[in-house]
Order: structure tokens, then C-alpha cells, then sequence
């Protein structure tokens, strides 16, 4: 039998929903086990990728200067990069705060906002700096196959990687295609 | 009945004179793609969505006439990856974030990118600057949303008899506007129950109180095309 798969995945600017929906394959997971490694990804806790990863799943988009250096990082070594979910599609929910200049986000969260306590805008030299609006990922890397969906199902996570690991071209049927 | 027909890929279609491809095609059950096109509206041919490759040259289906013994391509992989591109620029030139959208699973827009398998908006987004005007008790107007169909400007002009909507502006700055010295549209007389309130492919103008009634899973084009969804409903307009 060939190697197993090497699947990597990661959250920028998102909720972890995606990551969520993955679980929800739920004993699925027991039969990827058996095509596919964990790498990088929250579920094994490895902070980096190894040197060559297979597939990289991608959630969330892009809101701070880290989310950045992490996406670039990511692409470097995926052989196969995933945009999962509206987040990483088209920036979802955080970008709509595209809407409004960053400074009055800041403001509104931080100063002005119901309820605030001891007011100030956050300014640790360990916070990334925010971008001015949140963008989706393939505005700065070339991303491979999308996964639409807030979040995608389980059923699409499941579709896509068999496909890709019986070494089909991924297809989603009409069932699975939703941006809700 | 006249005998006079054109084909649409290969299939034998009649047609009436003064039809448009548009309407001869929906009559005879084959669907094509459109945005801005509703058969109770006199065609505005701005979305582009229809175009069909008439005799060879490229042609909006919902302006064009039919014409005795016209070949017309409809369903090809390159008149639907057009038509893909074509609805990926309208996403990226609006605000669509679907997940916050009421109009989720009830709007043309998004089944025409379910219909063309869109996975992804391709182009960068112009997360553009417009208006919303919440100022109307009963309506909602999201300009975030808007496609510039004029199906509401349509639907004021010839149903309502009202005048409430038109197109502004120039390009990416082109944008609804209401008929009020305020321009707001409280100071309009729109109504809830006008047709131009529910004519909105996409969730521009929404009526208030009504959002989220449907759950997920239940909502028309989780479970239909928008191929099936349009010629029922439009075929009996097209038709005698
Ligand atoms: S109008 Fe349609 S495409 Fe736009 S956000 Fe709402 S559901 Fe999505
Ligand atoms: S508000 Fe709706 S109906 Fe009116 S032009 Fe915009 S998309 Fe079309
Ligand atoms: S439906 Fe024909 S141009 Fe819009």
C-alpha cells in the first residue's frame, strides 16, 4: 500500500466551526485514520507543518499580519491547499467589518462599547497587527480546491478527501454546494 | 400556430412572433440561466446571465428575438463557464455574505452559483461602500445585496404605479436609489404589499419580520434547482 495521506489544517480568521464540521464526521474519522496522518492541526496539537504535507484544509480568513505569515507558511508546505468554509472563501463574517474604517471598530469595541470596563485599545507588542479589512485567502495564495459552506458539512469534508484519496477529481454534487 | 422554429442545442423549439429566445425557450421547458429576466417584466438585459451563442455570435436570450431557423447554443461547458465568471463578478462587486443573509436558500442569485457549481467568488473582493436603509417600518433596503436588475424599478413603475426606484451613477458606482427628497424610503410611498417589494431576486429588499421563517434544509433551493424552480413558475407566464 502507498504511503498515507499527510492532511495539515489550520484556522486564520474564523470561528473553528469548520474545524467542527470535520469532527462531525464522527466514526468516519476511525476509516480516514487509516488512509490519512494527522500532521499540523489542532487535533494532534503540532504547532508546524512537516517539511511535505499532502492536503491542507484552511479555515478562516484573513484579519492580521500573523494570519498572513501563517497562510504563507501553510502553502509553502501543502502539496494540496484547501480554502474551507465562507471565511477563508470570501472573509465571512469578519469581513463585515470591511464596512467600517478599523479605527471605529477599535473604538466601538474597546472605548465606547455597552458595558466596557477600564477602556483602552489593546497595544501589546505580542498582539499582530490587525489589516485594515479581512481578506480571503486566494488574494494571497494560490489555493487549490474550495469547500464552500458556513461551515461545510461533514458529508462534504467526507466527499472531498475520498475522492482526493481514491485519487478521483473532487466533485461536489448539488446536495453539498451551500455559502450558508 | 405559425410552424416556425429554431433549435436550441439540437432541440427542435416553435416560437411566436415577437418572442424573444428567452421566451420561446421557457415555454418549450429548456431553462437558461438569468438574473434580471421575471416573464411579468418587460426585459432590461443587464445581468448578462442568459447569453447564448446565437447563429455564432454571443446574444442576451431575454432581448433577442427569435428568429425562424436560428441556431442557438445554450447548455455548453463554455457558455456555463461564462456565465460562472459572470456570477462570481457579481458576487465580489457586492457584499454577499450568505451565512448573515435572510434571504439564505431563497435567493436566485446564490442558486445560480449553486446551479453553475460556483465554489469560490475567484476574483478579489471590492467589498464596496453602500448605503442600507433601514428607515421604512415594514421594508429593508440592503444595498450590500443589490444586482442592479431593476426588477424593483420594474415592478414600481409598472405594477405599483409608483415611481419609488432607480438606477444611479456610473460603473462600480451605479446604485439604487428611492424617489424622496430625504432618500430614504420612509418618506416613499412603498408598502409592504406592493409587488416591488417582492420581486427582489436576492436579498436587496427585504420585508420586514418575515426573516428565517423556513429552517435550513426546508428553504426552496436547498433541495431544487433553480433550472426546475424557474420553469415551473414562469413557464405557465411564457405560455398561453
Ligand atoms: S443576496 Fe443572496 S447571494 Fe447575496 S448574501 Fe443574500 S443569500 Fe447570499
Ligand atoms: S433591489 Fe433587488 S430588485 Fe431592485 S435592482 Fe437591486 S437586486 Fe434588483
Ligand atoms: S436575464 Fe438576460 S441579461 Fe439578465
Amino acid at each position: 500500500m502507498a504511503d498515507k495521506l499527510k492532511v495539515a489544517t489550520t484556522s486564520l480568521a474564523g470561528c473553528f466551526g469548520c474545524h467542527m464540521s470535520f469532527l462531525d464526521i464522527d466514526e468516519r474519522l476511525l476509516e480516514l485514520a487509516e488512509v490519512a496522518d494527522f500532521d499540523r492541526s489542532p487535533i494532534t496539537d503540532i504547532k508546524h507543518c512537516s517539511e511535505q504535507v499532502d492536503i491542507g484544509l484552511i479555515e478562516g480568513g484573513l484579519c492580521n499580519a500573523e494570519n498572513v505569515h501563517t497562510l504563507r507558511e501553510f502553502r509553502k508546505h501543502c502539496k494540496i491547499l484547501v480554502a474551507v468554509g465562507a471565511c477563508a472563501i470570501n472573509g465571512g463574517i469578519p469581513a463585515m467589518r470591511n464596512h467600517i474604517p478599523l479605527e471605529e471598530c477599535l473604538q466601538e469595541a474597546y472605548l465606547d462599547g455597552v458595558g466596557v470596563d477600564n477602556p483602552q485599545i489593546p497595544n501589546d507588542p505580542e498582539l499582530p497587527l490587525l489589516l485594515n479589512k479581512v481578506h480571503p485567502v486566494h488574494e494571497v495564495v494560490k489555493v487549490d480546491y474550495f469547500l464552500p459552506g458556513c461551515p461545510p458539512s461533514a458529508d462534504t469534508f467526507w466527499k472531498f478527501l475520498t475522492d482526493l484519496a481514491s485519487g478521483r477529481e473532487p466533485s461536489l454534487p448539488y446536495a453539498l454546494v451551500h455559502y450558508d | 400556430m405559425s410552424g416556425m422554429k429554431i433549435e436550441i442545442d439540437g432541440k427542435a423549439v416553435p416560437f411566436e412572433e415577437g418572442d424573444t429566445i428567452m421566451e420561446a425557450a421557457t415555454r418549450a421547458g429548456v431553462y437558461i440561466p438569468h438574473l434580471c429576466h421575471n416573464p411579468e417584466f418587460t426585459p432590461h438585459g443587464s445581468c448578462k446571465l442568459c447569453t447564448v451563442k446565437v447563429n455564432g455570435r454571443n446574444c442576451s436570450a431575454c432581448t433577442f428575438p427569435a428568429t425562424d431557423g436560428q441556431q442557438v447554443l445554450n447548455d455548453t461547458k463554455e457558455l456555463n463557464d461564462t456565465r460562472r465568471t459572470i456570477t462570481q463578478m457579481l458576487f465580489v462587486e457586492g457584499n454577499h455574505f450568505c451565512p448573515s443573509c435572510e434571504k439564505s436558500g431563497n435567493c436566485q442569485l446564490q442558486a445560480v452559483g449553486y446551479f453553475l457549481n460556483m465554489l469560490d467568488g475567484h476574483f478579489p473582493h471590492f467589498y464596496p461602500q453602500r448605503c442600507v436603509d433601514a428607515s421604512h417600518p415594514d421594508i429593508l433596503l440592503d444595498r450590500d445585496r443589490c444586482i442592479l436588475c431593476e426588477l424593483c424599478v420594474r415592478a414600481s413603475r409598472d405594477v405599483d404605479g409608483k415611481n419609488v426606484f432607480g438606477l444611479s451613477g456610473r460603473g462600480i458606482a451605479s446604485h439604487l436609489v428611492v424617489n424622496s427628497d430625504s432618500g430614504l424610503l420612509k418618506d416613499t410611498a412603498m408598502a409592504a404589499t406592493d409587488k416591488a417589494a417582492q420581486v427582489c431576486p436576492v436579498g436587496a429588499i427585504i420585508v420586514k419580520r418575515h426573516g428565517f421563517e423556513v429552517p435550513i434544509g426546508k428553504r426552496i433551493f436547498d433541495g431544487q434547482e433553480i433550472s426546475d424552480w424557474s420553469l415551473e413558475r414562469e413557464a405557465s407566464e411564457a405560455g398561453e
